[in-house]
């Protein structure tokens, strides 16, 4: 065991513990960035002039009208950039563009004594665009060869000669829609200008550094001018990743120019017809399966819609790629993938990253093809799971495969799956408009940032002579309780009571070089980092104490009068990585986190509605360092999850009228989040035993991404019920999101194969080559 | 008239120059009071809940509403609750310590909402009646993007009673405070209906607003701004309810408030409750307000349809009543005259035998429908002795079922008879393909409304089993 998973006796993590902010979040008191408004006098309100074009060419600005509109103070636009009007990091984010590429691409912003003033100034400004030919639909890049971006290709064996000779081979197409993370809290940016020229930024950011950095370059300023604060975000989901950066630096160069602080909130509709979104993807696939049901061979050809920039498009995509073989041992493998630049808003990073859309591509091969096999879905997932020995397409040995065995017997057993199918099909027998269905799904998904340098963090510790601690660390608090478990993890290290110990709100001039609060590793590098950071003080302070057993506050005293430092920088970088971007090989991933769920629905065969009868779910967060937070984060990811696969409902114009490339679905009246109704009537969530993680702090393991993934089981449940509805051997093709009328479609499909049986869908073409 | 205040967690705070668009949501955050959030703006996720001291009987209700669908003007008078007033961190509101400590917020950007919401439920009289202990529909209009509702599910049912000497179920004892007559630049809540009438005339652009559901929407999301604003839904006219003979609703009436004085008195109506929007929506939008939208879905009036009500207008030159079938002119235009209001909603008696209201939408609750189907059949030995069907969402108005409703009548109640009814209920309207429907998809849903409602009762309607 290593010295970072050892945890002691009476540790502090492990405790069940209520959020950190659990009595300010319910008395309204916990603040975030834009309640910081009505505390900071004279400040302006930003509002932006967004393009009603899916993709033109701005001719001509004229801001003069706006400044003649009562409370307009200034409209800011690409003159007033001293430094790189620039939002990302990709460069191809101007920040003021001259091609607007989206509907609702900002073209300037104008700012007023009131939001009011800014937005009347706003539809002020006279904006001249010559319309040019846009792409909108994902299919229609295909079609057009509309690409950006890296094509990788992950390839093991020869999966040519592997389905030559495979008994069974299938072909087909899953597409997926994307899913708008909908955080509560809407971007939020504050910013003014401090002593000495000092640029301080409040903002709704998962990356504090990124933004300022892009702050930083927006005003042709170091980054030593420029400090951002995370106070806490209302839900981030990757939307809060890269996005923020460029409104941060909006904020910044009006308080720059104005010397007022500059508010910038985007409103429900800005935030989601401007904001990046989950990746739609388009897959293309040739399997071929021995008698046995066994796995020989995948060939797919995966496209993300990436929208106008790449954003993060690229190592979601990467990711995707490195999660299409879920928890299955495919030995022969090829898998292409694309980016697709449409005339959308920019795709971004959301809860899996990616390996939710590459899940999805294996899961819907695996519940298509079972019928045609004659095995039953939930027998051949099972089949094909990875044994110990095995490693994943890309090169990584897959280290405890037995724990999602583990936790499949133990859904089974749990969730009484045997007995329940039994009276799912005496259901079913009986019920002519009403069909059930029960399905279980494997999720394994790899723990740490692909790109290797972004696994490193740090902390700041600081014991105060009273005996009271301060932390601060690198991570960002979205609601998923990284501040919690790091709470935990230094009163354990320190070996004192929690309520000796504080939290201070996420700032760059604390804590330096930070990665993104992403890809569910938060934990684990900023928990290495307040570890480090505190067994440094520990040792210092077991020198003084020379084995007398003081008091806490006694040794602390003792120890700043012996003039022993108290405080403490702490670091962490994640061992044993590697990863080849361009071979799409090596060790990506510290470990894997695993889970299953079985999933029981009941669909009206009318109407295509349904309710979630009853979910079962184990998942595997290692040594869990704070169970209440880890239980929240195992439901919150599902039902999330099953959000996307089934309500969730993105909708562009795609005709070629007027509003070609305008989000139809802008609002919450129009995009529908699961509302307590989704909440399945039963949900038991367990967490698995026997689940130490050795090289992780405290043996614990990520808990933010996976489990959103365990609602492919609702997914497929859905298609169990609909074949209910047709004879045995009934393959369903089931469109993502299923939405009631998207199960509908696939129930006539159905029983109008029982009218006309239509051919097997059995040789299909070879997906494209990429 | 004393100057508009409104008494927010027990602190008067004045109301002072407002326009009539700035909504309650902005007007307490002004006051540097940070729990009412702004999550959409247009009522759908109840970040914004607070709640208001309303009349009930002699007695009052603390009842949550979507702060940022009301004026901020309309709560003149009137006494408010944020989540800061409900409990302080170090001693938590009863509903606060369930939520905290079962793990009810992460984020905590919908928390204050939700404690709100989960309040007003807390101190509903005759809660401890209810087998249930808690109604969960109280917090379907809240959403929440990061616990997934279990633990927000499980502090509700957790919640015992009010302690006795809670001064927040002791208020409930007193009267709620009265409407304030209220008149400033821009905004007026007249004392009556004859001084609402006389307004009207007098400025005949003013926009009508009664709990702002709607309008309060149209001044957020699309920048709508009224050159007057009168406010009708505390006129003690609007408010009547009878039951005697004519069903008579008073359409300032919220649409709880109807609820909560029907009961089960009509059947299709208390099916069309749960299904309609929330009930932070239904505490606000009144039943008149809901009709003189005129939205083309809007559940209500398919149910009304099915109904056969009628509409009682007033305007300074009297009273007239129109069917309802006549009311709705075009997309969102009605027979109203400027200068009238809609004072009452009629239904006649008796009531069909037989009713069902079938709503297809994306989400179980708290959605606006793809489709809806409300139904009223006399079904007479065995034979359609009358049909009434109102759909709503398959034309630019609600319409009534008129090719349906005349092959029924006179038909045997048999499977081949709502077959051939589902076939001519299917090619009724002229539905659209949009983002929440294809066009096929409406069309199919009006037939299986039909077959979906005779698979449902096998056929029981013709014997009035169901009754």
């Amino acid at each position: 065991m290593s010295s970072l998973s050892q945890r002691p006796d009476d540790a502090v993590v492990g405790l069940a513990l209520p959020h950190e902010s659990a009595a300010l979040h319910v008395t309204g008191h916990a603040l975030y960035t834009d309640d910081l408004v009505h505390r900071t006098p004279r400040v302006l309100h930003a509002h932006p002039v967004c393009s009603p074009h899916a993709h033109a060419r701005v001719t001509h600005l004229d801001a003069s009208p706006a400044l003649a509109v009562e409370g307009v103070v200034r409209v800011l636009t690409v003159d007033d950039v001293p430094g790189v009007n620039d939002a990302g990091v990709k460069h191809d984010e101007p920040l003021f563009p001259e091609e607007v590429m989206f509907v609702g691409h900002a073209v300037c912003w104008v700012l007023g004594e009131t939001l009011e003033a800014a937005r009347l100034g706003a539809a002020a400004v006279q904006v001249d665009y010559e319309p040019l030919p846009a792409v909108v639909s994902l299919t229609e890049a295909i079609a057009q060869e509309s690409f950006q971006g890296a094509r990788p290709v992950v390839e093991r064996g020869d999966v040519g000669s592997a389905l030559a000779a495979a008994a069974h081979v299938f072909g087909g197409t899953t597409e997926m829609a994307g899913q708008e993370h909908f955080y509560l809290e809407t971007h939020a940016s504050l910013a003014l200008v401090d002593e000495g020229g000092q640029v301080f930024v409040q903002s709704s950011t998962q990356h504090p550094t990124e933004t300022q950095e892009i702050v930083a370059h927006v005003l042709g300023r170091a980054s030593h001018d420029v400090t951002v604060q995370c106070l806490r975000m209302g839900g981030g989901f990757g939307g809060k990743e890269m996005q923020p950066h460029g409104f941060a630096a909006v904020a910044a160069l009006g308080a720059i120019l104005t010397g007022r602080p500059v508010r910038l909130r985007l409103n429900r509709t800005h935030d989601m017809t401007m904001t990046g979104k989950r990746h739609g993807f388009h897959a293309t696939w040739r399997v071929g399966f021995d008698d046995g049901g066994l796995l020989l061979g995948l060939e797919a050809t995966l496209t993300s819609d990436g929208g106008w920039s790449l954003d993060l498009s690229e190592p979601v995509l990467a990711r995707a790629l490195c999660h299409v073989d879920n928890s299955y041992w495919i030995p022969h493998v090829r898998l292409y993938g694309r980016v697709a630049r449409t005339h959308k808003t920019s795709q971004t990073a959301f809860r899996g990253f990616g390996g939710p859309q590459g899940m999805l591509v294996i899961e819907d091969v695996i519940g298509r093809c079972a019928p045609l096999l004659g095995i039953d879905a939930a027998d051949l997932r099972r089949r094909n799971f990875y044994v110990e020995g095995q490693a994943t397409p890309y090169g990584q040995p897959v280290r405890h495969p037995d724990r999602v065995v583990a936790a499949w017997e133990q859904v089974v057993s749990a969730g009484d799956v045997v007995q329940r199918r039994e009276e799912v099909s005496a259901f079913n027998a009986t019920h002519p408009h009403t069909k059930r269905g029960l399905a279980l799904t494997p999720v394994k998904f790899g723990i740490a940032f692909n790109f290797t340098s972004f696994n490193q963090a740090g902390a700041l510790v600081h014991v105060y002579k009273d005996g009271s601690v301060l932390i601060n660390h690198g991570g960002t608090e979205m609601g998923q309780g990284l501040h919690t478990k790091m709470l935990q993890v230094a009163a354990t290290s320190l070996g004192i009571p929690l309520a000796r110990v504080r939290l201070a709100p996420t700032r760059t001039d604390k804590v330096p070089n930070t990665s993104a609060t992403a890809a569910s590793s938060s934990a684990d590098l900023n928990g290495g980092a307040v570890k480090d950071a505190c067994d440094q003080i520990t040792a210092r302070l077991r020198e003084v104490d020379a084995g007398r057993g003081l008091a806490w506050e006694d040794l602390v005293r003792e120890a700043y009068f012996a003039r022993v430092q108290l405080w403490a920088a702490g670091f962490h970088r994640t061992e044993g990585l590697h990863w080849d971007p361009v071979a799409m090989q090596g060790h990506p991933f510290k470990y894997f986190s695993y889970g299953v769920a079985a999933a029981e629905v009941e669909v009206d065969g009318f109407t295509g509605a349904y309710r979630t009868r009853r979910v079962d779910i184990v998942h595997d967060v290692g040594d869990s360092l704070s169970p209440l937070v880890d239980l929240g984060q195992v439901e919150g990811g599902f039902v999330q999850g099953v959000g996307w696969l089934t309500l969730e409902d993105l909708r562009w114009d795609e005709s070629d009228g007027p509003g070609r490339g305008r989000l139809t679905t802008q609002s919450a009246s129009t995009y529908k989040l699961p509302s307590l109704g989704e909440l399945p009537d039963v949900l038991n969530v367990a967490l698995l035993d026997h689940a130490h993680e050795d090289g992780a702090v405290y043996g614990s393991k990520a808990v933010g991404e996976p489990p959103l993934m365990l609602a492919l089981s609702v997914r497929e449940a859905l298609r169990e019920a609909a074949a209910a509805f047709g004879p045995a051997g009934t393959s369903v093709e089931l469109a993502s999101p299923a939405t009631p009328e998207a199960v509908f479609w696939a129930v006539e499909r159905v029983r109008s194969a029982v009218r006309s049986p239509a051919p097997s869908p059995a040789e299909a073409p070879a997906p494209a080559e990429a | 008239m004393p100057e508009p205040h409104i008494t927010v967690n027990g602190l008067s705070r004045p109301l002072v120059a407002l326009p009539a668009h700035t909504n309650a949501l902005d007007f307490l955050r002004g006051l540097g009071l940070t729990g009412a959030k702004e999550g959409c703006a247009e009522g759908e996720c109840g970040a914004c809940a607070v709640l208001v001291a309303r009349p009930d009987g002699p007695r009052s209700r603390w009842v949550p509403v979507n702060a940022c669908l009301v004026p901020a003007l309309a709560l003149d008078g009137q006494e408010v609750l944020t989540a800061e007033g409900l409990g302080e961190p170090d001693h938590l509101h009863p509903v606060q310590t369930e939520l905290a400590e079962r793990g009810g917020s992460q984020c905590g950007y919908c928390t204050p909402g939700f404690a709100c919401s989960m309040a007003a439920e807390y101190y509903r009289p005759d809660r401890d009646k209810d087998p249930d202990g808690f109604d969960l529909h109280a917090i379907a209009g809240n959403l929440c993007r990061c616990t997934g509702y279990r633990p927000i599910r499980d502090a509700a049912q957790a919640l015992g009673p009010p302690t006795p000497a809670d001064p927040l179920a002791e208020r409930q004892d007193r009267p709620a405070p009265a409407a304030a007559p209220t008149r400033v630049t821009g905004f007026a809540r007249p004392a009556d209906l004859a001084e609402a009438l006389a307004l009207l005339a007098e400025h005949p652009d003013a926009t009508v607003v009664a709990g702002s559901t709607d309008w309060g929407v149209e001044a957020n999301l699309r920048g709508s701004r009224a050159s007057y604003v009168v406010a009708v839904d505390r006129l003690p006219e609007l408010r009547g309810l009878s039951t005697d003979g004519v069903i008579e609703i008073g359409a300032g009436l919220t649409l709880s408030e109807v609820e909560s004085a029907l009961g089960d008195t009509v059947p299709l109506l208390a099916q069309v409750w749960p299904l309609f929007a929330s009930r932070l929506i239904r505490n606000g939008a009144t039943i008149g307000g809901n009709l003189a939208t005129a939205s083309p879905i809007g559940d209500l009036a398919p149910a009304l349809l099915a109904l056969d009500a009628s509409l009682v207008l007033a305007s300074v030159d009297g009273d007239r009543e129109v069917g309802l079938a006549d009311f709705f002119t075009g997309y969102r235009e009605t027979v109203l005259r400027p200068g009238e209001l809609i004072r009452a909603v009629r239904v006649s008696t008796p009531l069909a035998a037989q009713t069902t209201f079938r709503k297809i939408a994306k989400r179980r609750y708290d959605d606006i429908s793809s489709v809806a189907v409300a139904a009223s059949l006399d079904v007479v030995d065995g034979t359609v002795a009358r049909a009434r069907i109102g759909l709503g969402g398959v034309a630019a108005t609600p319409i009534r079922a008129l090719a349906t409703e005349a092959l029924l009548e006179g038909r045997s109640w048999t499977p081949e008879t709502v077959e051939a009814a589902a076939v001519a209920l299917a090619a009724e309207g002229t539905p659209i393909g949009d983002q929440r429907a294809s066009a096929a998809y409406r069309s199919a849903m009006l037939g299986n409304a039909l077959r979906g409602w005779w698979a449902e009762t096998e056929g029981r309607v013709a014997t009035g089993a169901d009754r």
